[in-house]
């Protein structure tokens, strides 16, 4: 394999680990703060496609449908955290999950409702649609770079929030000590809604992102929320920087197995079955490096006990 | 002199700043019960627990029946005979009286791994729960949900699933907390007796049970052992009194 | 007889009843539902043993019901297609024989069961939950990448296999089949809960460190859970696969966890006979709700909101009042 090829496959896995943490950053902050395990957060990720695909299609604007998923999918997060997620912060984790799994139920079906099954198409700007020259001669898609671009920008700004900010400290406050920070005099049930409603931004905006390059439609944040639970699981539970360092691993493993683990078995077998295996392999490659992370550090890598 | 059958070296924990166990040295002898007290925050209960295995200390050695148990595992020292007690009590909540006491003769006797006939039918395991509760005197309780009893019950019942073990010695977290006077001063007649069983390492605040019961007297006092005697010694200690017994005498 | 043992019963003599009026009536169709009643109950029961008792809540447990199935679905496929299985070091052929797929399908189950496992009861609350999850993931994604089986679009079989002195292609008799095994492993399920094991696995969900101090490991108690609760599951699956005739990573999709998870709460956590309740109710919410609307997943999940948030007892629990489970 060529090296810049191999260099475009590197970027390819670094775009998908920033999706992944726009992702996993939400959850975690969500378990870390408020104790709660949510299956619905790949909901709120199609709640941000989606909006992102209905307002660029009736108005053209992609900045206006990245707005729109960043709304719709906060809005959707506070709208369930006050009906439904609030009951659950005392509750068991088996209660949490029965009833984010409820959650999902009902807004891929209503989704479904008032979409249809078909999927939307959302549109790559015309000003990112064409590849950009990189130094050393590497064409590569503009639009991913931004994605890149975008997903660390957000996890800068994610850790200047925790690090630096009021709203930071009472997050760091709450996820050692909810009395103490009762006791602090902060409203405890607004900044929850406020964390879950931030979570959920982000898991609408890399719906929207990546509901240009792929398509839009039903279900399709389930799988990216078994991606970014299997994040957490290496980077630690409740750990913003695990959840940095767990999504670039898992991204860069799926894209680099996939185009690697084929190609690989095949200097030994021959092609058919090395690219079945190989792409077999490739599809565990992600829970393979999880059961070792489990194996040897059960918390994750930079989880607490 | 016999030997020691537990024995403690120089242990140390730390969390963080704070030395919880502190070069704490101590010895248990067949047929003795070895009190430990000291002020709130002492670090007797973190002691317990290194003993027991519920957590590794930083650096130092325990002791039992000769051999070194430090690197085991709390469910390897409980079958080596460590019989504990839990200063909060830690029962399945959810069961009666009698099945707590019934689990705890299952762990005994080991033969978990049956699949098929009832266990509450099982006449050896029944028997012994049950005359583990007479002992202590909860039988006429035996049925009741363990979530239904009073704190004083519920250490009863502790150290009733600890006689169930038929330890080879017992590690006794405040046995006494809630138990009234004349429940108390029951209790104290009871592990009177039980020291020709198996010798108790006992933590406790009531002073009378523990200047009654021990035979040796050691206090601890953030982290550190300051005194180890019989009654008469830690009494005219003057470390002790300042330290200790004197807040008792103010309070 | 106290009212949850009515209930129980009532509930257990449901299927069997339901099946002889279908039959009377002539309406296949409506045994074919109490078969997949009994099957899915089966499943649900498979994972009560690791949930209801042994409180592990596994989100992965479609992975044991798809390994049935494809343990169904390979075996019967190299038989159909008078293939061997494989060659060396020694000659294996496929077969139709409903009783050897079910041991493969159990052993299959519980190695799995085990592998998973080991590695998840390291861990324990979400990260349990999680884990369990994306291995389960796992097993679909390998399915769905490893053509030598259908890949994608799974395996069908043409006939359904045998058993012996039955035709199990008559919908009756299949079901009869089916209702005995569901009835043996409930019987075995509850002798299981009241056995020496039962108490030790339910102690250490309640309280594991009581456990530890009796001597007894929890760990072990719950692998062993989960080991014997994936090797049920899996038998479901295999019967499962044969009752369609079909076998495709559907069945190991996390959404068929969330389903079999959703049978033992709408009947009751930790009820030996709430998932037969639960997978009674889902079927039947299936095809009533489901014939009203196409969206009927949103009125299930309105539902199982609403059990969650204030019937927390599952059906079982409403109906039987303040009981206690496993009496």
């Amino acid at each position: 394999m060529s090296t810049l090829l191999l260099i475009e496959q590197v970027l390819n896995g670094l775009q998908f680990g920033v999706m992944l943490f726009l992702m996993a950053a939400g959850l975690t902050l969500i378990f870390g703060v408020m104790g709660l395990i949510n299956l619905a957060h790949g909901s709120l990720y199609m709640v941000g496609a989606f909006a992102a695909a209905a307002v660029a299609g009736a108005t053209g604007s992609f900045v206006l449908a990245l707005i729109a998923s960043l709304i719709a999918a906060a809005a959707a997060g506070a709208i369930i955290e006050l009906v439904v997620i609030r009951r659950l912060y005392d509750r068991d984790h088996l209660d949490q999950v029965l009833a984010t799994f409820a959650l999902i139920l009902i807004f891929s079906e209503g989704t479904r409702w008032v979409f249809g099954s078909f999927p939307l198409f959302l549109d790559i700007p015309d000003a990112l649609a064409g590849p950009v020259l990189l130094p050393g001669g590497i064409q590569y898609p503009a639009y991913r770079l931004l994605i890149i671009a975008i997903g660390l920008l957000v996890a800068f700004g994610l850790f200047q929030l925790i690090a630096r900010t009021r709203i930071g400290i009472q997050i760091r406050a709450g996820e050692s000590d909810r009395e103490m920070i009762a006791a602090l005099g902060v409203d405890i049930s607004k900044l929850y809604t406020l964390v879950f409603a931030l979570g959920a931004a982000l898991a609408g905006l890399a719906g929207a992102l990546v509901g240009a390059i792929q398509s839009v439609q039903v279900g399709m944040g389930e799988p990216v929320l078994i991606l970014a639970f299997v994040v957490i699981v290496i980077g630690g539970i409740g750990s913003i920087k695990g959840a940095l360092v767990g999504a670039l691993l898992v991204g860069l493993t799926d894209t680099l197995g996939g185009v690697l683990l084929p190609g690989f078995f095949g200097t030994f077998m021959e092609t058919s079955a090395a690219t079945a295996v190989g792409s077999s392999l490739a599809s565990m490659s992600i829970y393979i490096l999880m059961a070792g992370v489990l194996l040897f550090k059960p918390t994750g890598l930079y989880g607490s006990a | 002199m016999t030997e020691p059958l537990l024995q403690i070296k120089s242990l140390n924990k730390s969390f963080g700043a704070l030395k919880a166990t502190d070069d704490v040295s101590l010895t248990l002898y067949p047929r003795e019960i070895h009190a430990l007290i000291g002020p709130n925050g002492a670090g007797k209960s973190t002691l317990i627990k290194q003993v027991a295995g519920g957590l590794q200390p930083n650096s130092g050695e325990i002791w039992f029946d000769g051999r070194d148990v430090t690197g085991l595992s709390t469910v390897a020292r409980a079958r080596a005979g460590l019989g504990r007690t839990f200063q909060i009590s830690s029962l399945a909540m959810e069961y009666t009286v009698l099945q707590n006491a019934v689990l705890g003769a299952l762990g005994h006797s080991g033969a978990v791994w049956r699949f098929f006939n009832p266990v509450m039918g099982n006449a050896p395991l029944r028997n012994a729960a049950i005359a583990a509760l007479e002992r202590v005197g909860l039988v006429e309780h035996a049925a009741k949900r363990t979530a239904d009893l009073s704190h004083g019950q519920r250490r009863l019942l502790e150290v009733a699933v600890a006689l169930t073990l038929q330890p080879r010695v017992f590690l006794m977290d405040e046995p006494m907390a809630g138990l009234g006077a004349s429940g108390s001063k029951r209790l104290t007649g009871f592990l009177d007796g039980l020291r020709s069983e198996a010798p108790i390492l006992l933590v406790e605040h009531d002073m009378d049970a523990v200047f009654a019961l021990a035979d040796r007297i050691s206090v601890l006092v953030y982290g550190k052992i300051i005194a180890t005697g019989t009654a008469e010694e830690i009494r005219s200690n003057p470390a002790v009194r300042e330290a200790y017994l004197g807040e008792e005498d103010a309070a | 007889m106290s009212r949850a043992t009515l209930i129980n019963t009532a509930l257990f003599l449901m299927l069997p009843i339901t099946a002889l009026v279908a039959l009377a009536l002539d309406e296949p169709f409506i045994i074919t539902l109490a078969t997949k009643v009994a099957i899915l109950a089966l499943a649900g029961v498979g994972l009560n043993i690791a949930l209801g008792l042994g409180g592990l809540v596994s989100l992965g447990h479609a992975a044991f019901f798809g390994i049935g199935g494809y343990a169904m679905g390979i075996l019967a496929h190299h038989a159909q297609t008078f293939t061997p299985l494989m060659e060396a070091p020694f000659l294996l052929e496929g077969t139709k024989f409903m009783p050897v797929i079910w041991v493969v399908a159990v052993i299959a189950g519980a190695l799995a069961a085990l592998a998973i496992g080991a590695l998840s009861l390291r861990t324990s609350g979400v990260y349990f939950i999680m884990i369990t999850l994306a291995f389960g993931q796992m097993l679909y994604y390998f399915a769905i990448s490893w053509p030598a089986y259908g890949g994608e679009d799974g395996l069908s079989i043409y006939v359904r296999n045998g058993f012996p002195g039955l035709n199990t292609l008559d919908p009756i008799q299949f079901f009869v089949l089916c209702f005995v095994i569901l009835a043996l492993v409930l019987f075995c399920t509850g002798r299981l809960a009241a056995a020496p094991f039962g108490l030790a696995l339910s102690a250490a969900r309640q309280n594991a460190e009581r456990v530890e101090t009796v001597g007894l490991s929890p760990y072990r108690l719950r692998l062993l859970a989960f080991v014997i609760s994936g090797a049920v599951t899996a038998l479901a699956g295999a019967l499962f696969a044969d009752l369609n005739r079909f076998v495709s990573p559907t069945m190991l999709s996390w959404h068929m966890s969330g389903e079999i998870m959703i049978f033992v709460i709408l009947g009751g956590v930790g009820r030996l006979f709430g998932p037969v309740a639960g997978a009674a109710l889902f079927i039947l919410l299936e095809h009533v709700l489901g014939g009203l609307s196409d969206f009927w997943h949103v009125y299930l999940g309105l539902l199982l909101l609403l059990v969650v948030l204030f019937a927390r007892g599952g059906m079982i629990g409403l109906a039987a009042g303040r009981e206690v489970a496993h009496d």
